[in-house]
């Protein structure tokens, strides 16, 4: 049996739109995913990341648009989806009181596992999360990170080909949510299509292709280094000084200078023309009595990329707004 | 595709999953285990003993200001009798005030000075009776108990004269022979037993059952569930099967606590009971649910299962209140009660050992009403977040 296909996408969305009531959470949304790729969905908090990822899992409707997920309609084949998909809610939603294994034999009843599979699965998923001695563990005492990949062990017991994750490692700290990206990158080398959201900079990193949402709308599409190169209209200069933040102010008023913000103790500065930049501010800075360090252009970071887009996007939103008025 | 009518279709084993994962719920939460066990059994106790409304010992004062032979007589008879205990012997109108007032005694005989003389003379003689009116009911019921006292006495002087003078004892025009059914010792908890069962079942299945969708509400695990290809179905028939299961249990210890502890007799069809309070057990888990579903947050569902099956199982099932003594109003809305049906149920099976003959309306209602709440229950659940 093979998944009914829809060439090599995985999802496909035309304009989705999910509004509740007068606010618009996702705004005509369209985009695809390939089949076997870590697709990434960055943005900040309330940008409309989990009502997309639930509206591609079947829990939401969407209120305008299309969108297929394993080339089954999000709007009339929501049930059928369900039994294809893996999914990872933001909160934490195994049963605390049950054991790990308790667990694991309930969700692998209502994926309804075949009963010669059963065993395999369960040992494949203690393995995967390295439960094995915990079995009969509650899984309410389990740290976090642990519960995190019993969490992703069963959403995985059925061996869906797409997997949705809703932030997967919120709240858990970088060594853990290094680790949970291993199991992620094992998933995908099996060909498993890999759907995350998430807000953490570095794990967008991570992803095959990223999109970038804000306000509900998408603002950006692309790999990560399709989005350092060519999205960035700006370039980047990197100034150390010995009193960042007080030069900071100084730095944003100088011609040619579009934006300024704090990057630990560098302050990054976005402009048309680096090169012609960089001595003029120099200059300024050490007119105004600070000891200036290197001044240098540099790669822009995901992060530099996407305050620049969103910065952009507020500008153009305000512009409008006052033309308006 | 071979999955696509799979997907929809009834899956016992997803139900089993649901079972078995609510029954560990149950047997590690110990909350859910006194509400299981604990709780009917206390209050079985406490009702079964202390909701008596049969009226025993009467706190008694008697002032007796003749002190004749004839006043002994009368005071002995109040002393003689179940229904009264002499608790004081005031000396005075303030004595008699003050235990009243007090609370000490609930009634009061005042016998005046003449009383032994104007007995003995053949001239009728007034006898006080003071009684704290505050309990309307008890009151009554203490009044006609004192009435029969005296009036007995009174009887008796009257024969006692009249053989005197005819020389042989006068037959009295009417005799009353009473004899009470079905609770032929007229003891009220062979009367309130079975209709507690009907009250317990009622608030404890609906507590228990409005926790179990709300939870998984409040934990996010319900989005999980949502999710996967689990039925609504699946889902609530799962849920329903440990609860029913406890529920029975429940059913089974009622009835033998009121066998044996309360001794009151069942005089109807075993299976009869047991198969009925099943349907009635599936419409109050069903109800549970229900509330449970649309309540979403674990608090306001159980104290929302608590007015909305508890005040009315209590109140207008007719097992406090006779429903005849309502007002119409109240009257036509008992009918939407289930608990009504349900004590009227068991009362006819356990006191008249009446079967489906009789009890076929109350029955084929119970029916009606557990089919409705398992079909709303199905219905409410909807497999998705908006």
């Amino acid at each position: 049996m093979s998944l009914p296909s829809a060439g090599t996408s995985a999802v496909t969305l035309r304009d989705l739109e999910r509004k509740f009531g007068e606010f618009v959470a996702v705004n005509r949304i369209s985009l695809e995913v390939r089949q076997g790729e870590i697709f990434g969905f960055l943005g900040p908090n309330g940008a409309g990341k989990s009502t997309t990822i639930r509206m591609l899992c079947g829990l939401l409707e969407p209120t305008g648009g299309q969108g297929t997920v394993a080339g089954l309609d999000i709007r009339t084949q929501r049930e059928e989806i369900k039994r294809h998909i893996g999914y990872m809610s933001q909160k934490f939603s195994l049963y605390d009181d049950l054991t790990v294994e308790e667990n694991i034999d309930f969700f692998s009843g209502i994926y309804s596992v075949p009963r010669a599979r059963k065993e395999a699965r369960k040992a494949w998923v203690l393995d995967m999360a390295n439960l094995q001695d915990h079995r009969r563990t509650r899984t309410g005492l389990l740290p976090a990170g642990w519960k995190q990949r019993l969490s992703l062990g069963c959403a995985l017991l059925h061996e869906p080909r797409m997997l949705f994750l809703d932030e997967p490692t919120s709240g858990v700290d970088p060594l853990t949510r290094r680790a949970f990206w291993d199991l992620i990158y094992r998933m995908a080398s099996e060909g498993v299509t890999v759907f995350v959201t998430t807000h953490y900079m570095e794990e967008a990193e991570y992803c095959d292709r990223l999109a970038l949402i804000y306000r509900g709308e998408l603002v950006a599409l692309g790999t990560p280094a399709e989005m350092k190169d060519s999205l960035m209209a700006d370039q980047v200069l990197c100034v150390t000084t010995d009193r960042s933040h007080e030069a900071l102010g100084v730095a944003a008023a100088v011609a040619g200078v579009r934006d300024a913000a704090l990057f630990g103790r560098d302050i990054h500065l976005m402009t048309g023309d680096a090169e012609a930049l960089a001595p003029r501010l120099r200059r300024t800075l050490e007119e105004a009595g600070f000891q200036v360090g290197t001044v240098a252009r540099i790669t822009p970071s995901l992060e530099d990329v996407f305050v620049s887009l969103i910065e952009a996007r507020d500008r153009a939103e305000g512009a409008q707004k006052e033309f308006k008025v | 595709m071979s999955g696509a009518r799979s997907t929809t279709a009834f899956r016992p084993r997803r139900l089993a999953a649901v079972a078995r994962k609510e029954f560990i719920h149950v047997l590690r939460d110990p909350r859910a285990l006194g509400i299981a066990i604990v709780l009917p059994m206390i209050m079985l106790l406490i009702f079964g003993y202390a909701l008596t409304m049969d009226l025993d010992r009467v706190p008694l004062a008697v002032w007796d200001q003749s002190r004749t032979p004839q006043s002994r007589e009368l005071v002995s008879r109040f002393e003689g009798s179940r229904y009264f205990s002499l608790v004081a012997r005031p000396d005075s109108y303030r004595e008699v005030e003050a235990s009243l007032a007090g609370g000490r005694t609930m009634m009061a005989v005042v016998i005046p000075v003449e009383f032994g003389r104007r007995v003995a003379s053949g001239r009728t003689t007034a006898v006080q009776v003071l009684a704290d009116g505050s309990d309307a009911n008890t009151t009554t019921l203490a009044l006609s108990y004192a009435e029969s006292v005296v009036r007995g006495y009174s009887q008796e002087i009257l024969v006692e004269r009249i053989r005197r003078l005819t020389g042989r004892p006068p037959a009295l025009p009417l005799d009353l022979r009473f004899r009470s059914w079905f609770n032929t010792d007229m003891e009220s908890r062979i009367f309130i037993v079975p209709g507690l069962i009907a009250v317990i079942m009622m608030l404890i299945t609906a507590l228990l059952t409005s926790l179990t969708v709300a939870r998984e509400w409040e934990t996010g695990t319900m989005e999980q569930l949502v999710s996967t290809p689990l039925r609504g179905t699946e889902l609530i028939l799962g849920k329903l099967v440990p609860y029913f299961t406890i529920g029975m249990l429940d059913m089974l210890l009622s009835v033998l606590a009121g066998r044996f502890l309360f001794g009151v007799p069942i005089r109807g069809s075993l299976v009869l009971l047991f198969l009925v309070s099943a349907i009635y057990l599936v419409g109050a888990l069903s109800l549970g649910i229900l509330i449970s579903a649309k309540a979403k947050t674990q608090l306001l569902a159980s104290q929302f299962a608590f007015v909305a099956t508890f005040l009315p199982a209590f109140l207008l099932s007719g097992f406090m209140f006779d429903i005849r003594n309502m007002p119409k109003a109240l009257q036509v809305l008992t009918y939407l009660i289930p608990a009504r049906y349900f004590v009227a149920f068991l009362r006819g099976l356990y006191l008249k050992g009446t079967g489906l003959a009789q009890l076929w309306p109350e029955c084929l209602l119970m029916v009606l009403f557990g089919a409705l709440m398992l079909l709303a229950a199905i219905h409410s659940f909807r497999k998705r977040l908006d």
